[in-house]
């Protein structure tokens, strides 16, 4: 029986830390020019899972909007991150705050290394995973695309993997497939591109190499129209998703005929 | 007649308060709605179901937070 539109993609969920989820694109919620524009970008992007940050109240004008007024933290999962973290001391204090704000568990760690690349700092990074894990968090950890790197964290206890594709913020797209797809061979945690994508092909390629999801902010924000490349983005991550589970043709060095040979005039 | 007063920071700014006051009272005073923020006090959490019991003390040192847009 033929397979089309929904039903191909309905029931291919994924799960992390035992929360499942159906759609594999997780957007940010910085950068917009409104909180309307955010939430309308949110929506066509169909995810389910924001990530935000923690930052001190505005003491001086506590009465102006919040994002919680505008993206609905008992609709989508609130993934609180530690942008802006340069030590696991930061990063650990920051979800500890953020565990308190929001009351869960499940958080996005990222060490950084230095303000011009924010290239996360792996040492870093490891050792806050450790404590975060013995304090009953479930990080999942924005790393560098090394496979070795990747496995250490899962070692250490990360629910999910989540190698850049390119610097974050730069758009510059996936620059090292080969790490991607060893990351997820070897990981039995989910694998989600973080960082990079800069438009829906590089979001393709993420998930035809197999990860599990992407997530993205910057390629949404700063689109010229971000609810239309959120709806690209999702049509996107749908399609990479469906090739890689379709198992894409193998590549040949020359042509070869579409058309039958036998019969020609 | 004077009212005691404790000197703390919060989100780096010092203030006044009076003696006594609980953290879930300063929150209030300052405008916040106490189930949108986390507290930290001198580097601890204070759980939100103690923000109305916890006295705030002299020299504390808070920060407050929310959620924001982020990536």
């Amino acid at each position: 029986m033929a397979r089309g539109g929904e039903a191909v993609t309905s029931g291919d969920t994924w799960t992390v830390a035992g929360r499942t989820f159906a759609s594999r694109l997780i957007v940010g919620t910085g950068k917009y020019k409104s909180f309307e524009q955010n939430a309308a970008a949110v929506e066509a992007s169909g995810a389910e899972i924001v990530t935000v940050a923690v930052r001190r109240v505005n003491i001086a004008d506590p009465k102006q909007p919040m994002l919680t007024d505008f993206i609905d933290p008992k609709k989508y999962t609130y993934l609180p991150n530690t942008a802006g973290c340069f030590t696991a001391e930061d990063a650990i204090r920051t979800l500890r705050l953020a565990r308190e704000a929001g009351g869960w568990n499940l958080v996005k760690l990222e060490v950084l290394g230095e303000a011009k690349t924010l290239y996360p700092n792996m040492r870093e990074t490891l050792r806050a995973t450790e404590t975060l894990v013995k304090e009953g968090f479930e990080p999942m950890v924005y790393c560098v695309d090394d496979p070795i790197a990747a496995k250490q964290l899962e070692e250490a206890g990360a629910v999910a993997i989540m190698p850049l594709g390119a610097p974050i913020g730069s758009g510059l797209g996936i620059q090292n497939q080969v790490t991607i797809r060893l990351i997820v061979e070897g990981a039995k945690v989910p694998v989600l591109v973080d960082a990079g994508v800069g438009t829906a092909s590089d979001a393709a390629l993420a998930m035809e190499l197999g990860c599990d999801g992407v997530l993205m902010n910057t390629a949404i924000a700063e689109a010229k129209d971000p609810i239309m490349m959120a709806s690209a983005m999702k049509a996107a991550v749908e399609s990479g998703r469906l090739a890689y589970r379709a198992g894409r043709m193998g590549k040949r060095r020359y042509a070869d005929p579409s058309s039958p040979l036998a019969g020609l005039i | 007649m004077d009212i005691e007063t404790y000197a703390i920071t919060v989100n780096g700014q010092h203030r006044r308060v009076p003696a006594g006051v609980t953290v879930a009272d300063l929150a209030l005073e300052l405008g916040l709605e106490p189930t949108k923020v986390a507290v930290e006090r001198n580097l601890e959490i204070v759980p939100r179901s103690t923000l109305a019991e916890v006295k705030v003390e002299d020299g504390d040192d808070f920060e407050i937070v929310t959620f924001v847009g982020g990536g």
